[in-house]
């Protein structure tokens, strides 16, 4: 008994773990996309924050400087994106697509160019990475029964970017529904001419958001290879990206919902991973292969629109032309 | 224009604007002076330049060239925030509105006052309880805009133009959407606003809105400043020839009908939309040849709906209906083909969605949906030359200008686009024609075209379903008036006993309670 309820435990440790960059990613998402700005990029602006991450790290021997390295990356390539699609008003989900092909082709080539190891980085050694956080007492609180074991396993022993991510949420949220910029920034998703109309820039706001989004999706790009990881692999975000602005749509655009749902598809791969190998009763061995597909199999229902009436932001995808 | 006498300086001064889009002279040389505490109106066609000359005023684009004075001060304004800074403020013709956010969330934003938004709505909640107070503009601050009636979100409008401290009021075809008893609401607010001294600035192309609250008028035409008057001294005919730059017959020559044989029959009509909403309910009339029926109502009471069931493009959910012996059944596939071959011809409402391909010739629009009649070889093969020669000899019956068949249907004026689709829509000497909203966007002189070509129409023995939301168009040109209100026929006027005020009335849905009741039974069966 006691080692299934280790087991639980490790694997709630684990989903947080894996749910980290998802999160932080969905929260991106949030920013962009209430602006009104569709951001399917958000899978090349985190690959690529991955590599600079690992990059800067690798090169200056700072975890910090790799990840701030990675923010500003991301922040440039949500320009981009905002050049293209605000500026320029270009098609978002192209301008998207682009920057997910430059990120996909580019680390690869850099890395190559740089490491001369396959498109890796080399691997991190521990003051390159950021360290996992032991709570004062885990130890000795560990040995009391369910509370203290909660403590040791799942609160204590991660990473910071890990709270970051938890943060971002309530950041978020407040950032939505409490402060002016908030009040901004749900307005031009849905009706950009009502903010222009009040004196407000809509390509200032929006620019804004993808700033926001930028910093988010450079922390979870540095969390993969700096963090959870230990150095750059070629296309390590494997669709991260993607399942996060799954999640953001399952979480119909609000902050909580987008959590629960990064969470559902950071446990999936948790189980996946803690099922490896195990005999279950009456299936024999767990169908691991299955449950790794699950959260993508999730994710292309969730977003062909399946579940339940998703309320996009009104004015999403539509660059802002000022009528005649 | 003399300034009264006064000492106070004039609201307004625009002195030689000038604006051009590409070859399009929008603005040409125009000058106007508002004196404050005036109600201004400024009347003209579609495309006169009202709503260029106001954009440019509320910062939307700049002048070429020009100046502008705000009570007395030279000015620039290079966007919105420079004019609300001014003392400018604007109703739009298409509110300026966050849907799904509340009153409150809607006055304040963009000048909030603080980042934090708990304290803005504070404020925003005292100023805004302030002004209902003082201009007896009533709105619940905590109402989510989109759950309004058109009249209050337009009053949102207006509360948030106030909320910013505007002195000076720009409202840009305010009455378009509201119903007579909405616009004479309005009206009140407005003289109120005149007694607390606001100036305002009412762009309007309805002549009848001028003379009833306007103090000044100026008329525009093709871009141009033609007249400054005082509405004292002029009259609806002097002004629609000014705005028209000829003799305007405003009121239709209108005989008597002569109906003969029913041609549509409609029974228990009823519409469910996929959002499971009821868009029709029960509709039930008969129309006969030789008479021209109008639909009184608000738009978006189920006017647009019916118009589409009965031209094929929605399958009705419920009831039936006829045109001739050919028979519509619930749920039979939609078949807008099938319709015109029963003889049903369509003048849609919304003439660049359903009615033209803008980027299309004016001889491929105008055989839209008719690509595979006799005169086209049976449709397999396209034959340009003959397209133009018919489009060009219909053109000419039709007075469409230019007359150049080649030309890009974009680059009609509205009034001549229309006159494309009626002209494609009559030639087929159907036996119904259903027509919506035939002048919206159409200037004066096309208006008085469309109007005699629907009689001639009618005097052929055609039968005329008639939806419009210009009272004034369904009151001249219908021989019976049915009016919608929320998806239900709730009354029947003969063109004699039809008038406004009664009209009006039956639009706001004032006494039809029991029918609402009925409703409920409908909308289950």
């Amino acid at each position: 008994m006691a080692d299934l309820w280790l087991q639980f435990l490790l694997t709630i440790d684990a989903t947080l773990r894996v749910a980290t960059p998802l999160i932080l990613c969905a929260m991106a998402g949030i920013f962009s996309e209430k602006s009104g700005v569709i951001d399917i990029s958000l899978e090349g602006k985190m690959l690529m924050s991955a590599f600079v991450a690992a990059a800067v790290a690798t090169l200056t021997s700072s975890a910090i400087a790799g990840m701030f390295a990675a923010i500003g990356v991301a922040i440039m390539l949500g320009l981009l994106h905002g050049l293209a699609s605000i500026t320029l008003r270009g098609n978002q989900v192209i301008s998207g697509l682009a920057i997910n092909i430059l990120a996909s082709g580019l680390t690869v080539t850099v890395g190559i160019a740089m490491f001369q190891q396959g498109g890796q980085t080399p691997s991190l050694a521990r003051a390159e990475r950021f360290r996992p956080i032991e709570l004062p007492f885990a130890e000795q609180l560990g040995g009391i029964p369910i509370i203290g074991t909660i403590y040791r396993e799942v609160i204590s022993g991660h990473n910071i970017l890990v709270w970051i991510a938890l943060g971002a949420v309530l950041f978020t949220a407040f950032m939505l529904t409490r402060t002016r910029f908030g009040l901004r920034l749900r307005a031009v998703g849905e009706k950009p001419e009502a903010l222009d109309s009040a004196g407000v820039s809509v390509a200032r706001t929006r620019y804004l958001a993808l700033i926001i989004a930028g910093v988010l999706c450079g922390m979870a790009g540095a969390y993969l290879s700096t963090a959870h990881g230990s150095g750059f692999v070629r296309e390590m975000t494997a669709g991260k990206g993607y399942i996060a602005l799954a999640a953001m749509i399952f979480g119909k655009w609000q902050p909580r919902g987008a959590l629960l749902a990064c969470l559902l598809f950071g446990f999936l791969e948790a189980v996946a991973s803690r099922l490896q190998g195990v005999e279950l009763p009456l299936i024999g061995q767990a169908p691991v292969d299955l449950i790794l597909a699950l959260p993508y199999l999730l994710t292309v229902i969730l977003l062909a629109g399946f579940v339940g009436k998703a309320m996009p932001p009104r004015a999403i995808g539509e660059p802002y032309i000022k009528e005649r | 224009m003399a300034n009264g006498g006064s000492g106070s300086p004039l609201a307004i001064e625009l002195s030689d604007i000038n604006k051009s889009f590409g070859d399009v002279h929008a603005n040409r040389n125009v000058n106007l002076t508002v004196v404050p505490g005036h109600i201004h109106g400024i009347i003209g066609e579609n495309g006169a330049g009202k709503s260029t000359l106001v954009s440019i005023l509320y910062g939307f684009y700049g002048a070429d060239s020009g100046t502008i004075r705000i009570n007395g001060e030279p000015t620039t304004i290079r966007n919105s925030a420079d004019a609300i800074g001014k003392g400018i403020g604007m109703v739009h013709q298409h509110f300026m509105l966050v849907p799904n956010f509340t009153v409150l969330e809607n006055v304040m934003l963009g000048h909030e006052g603080s980042l934090s938004v708990e304290t803005s709505a504070r404020k925003a909640r005292e100023a805004l309880n302030k002004l209902s107070q003082d201009f007896g503009l009533a709105v619940d601050p905590d109402m989510i805009v989109e759950d309004l009636p058109v009249g209050l979100q337009q009053r949102v409008e207006i509360l948030k133009a106030l909320f910013r401290g505007a002195e000076i009021l720009i409202l840009d075809e305010p009455t378009g959407v509201l119903t007579p008893l909405e616009t004479e609401q309005l009206f009140d607010i407005l003289r109120a606003l005149r007694e607390q001294g606001v100036t305002i600035l009412l762009i309007t192309h309805k002549l009848k809105e001028i003379m009833a609250i306007t103090d000044d008028v100026s008329v525009m035409r093709g871009g141009e400043m033609v007249a400054h008057l005082q509405t004292a001294d002029t009259s609806p005919a002097k002004l629609a020839e000014l705005m028209v730059g000829r003799k305007v017959l405003l009121e239709v020559d209108h005989t008597p009908a002569r109906p003969g044989a029913p041609v549509l029959d409609v029974q228990d009509l009823c519409l469910t939309d996929t959002a499971g909403i009821d868009q029709l309910k029960q509709i039930s009339m008969t129309l006969r040849e030789g008479e021209i029926v109008g639909i009184a109502g608000v738009s978006g009471n189920g006017q647009s709906e019916l118009l589409d069931v009965l031209s094929g493009i929605i399958a009705p959910t419920g009831g039936r209906f006829a045109v001739g012996t050919n028979e519509v059944t619930a749920n039979a596939t939609s078949n807008p083909a099938e319709l015109r071959d029963f003889g049903v011809a369509h003048v849609p409402e919304d003439r660049h969605k359903c009615g033209i391909v803008l980027p299309f010739s004016a001889a491929e629009s105008m055989i839209l949906g008719y690509s595979g009649s006799d005169e086209q070889d049976g449709g397999w093969w396209l034959s340009p030359s003959r397209l133009e020669e018919s489009c060009a000899s219909r053109m000419k019956e039709f007075d469409i200008r230019p007359p150049i068949p080649k030309l890009q249907s974009a680059n009609f004026s509205g009034g001549n686009q229309q006159k494309i689709v009626l002209a494609r829509e009559i030639s087929t000497q159907p036996k119904l024609l259903l027509v919506g909203q035939p002048t919206r966007g159409v200037d004066i002189g096309a208006i008085e075209f469309i109007h005699k070509q629907l009689i001639a129409l009618r005097n052929e023995g055609c039968a005329i379903l008639l939806v419009s939301v210009e009272l004034d168009e369904i009151m001249s040109l219908s021989d019976r008036i049915l009016v919608m209100n929320n998806g239900h026929i709730v009354g029947e006027l003969a063109r004699e006993d039809a008038d406004e005020t009664a009209l009006g009335l039956m639009m706001a849905g004032i006494g039809v309670d029991e029918k609402d009741s009925r409703s409920v039974t409908g909308a289950t069966s």
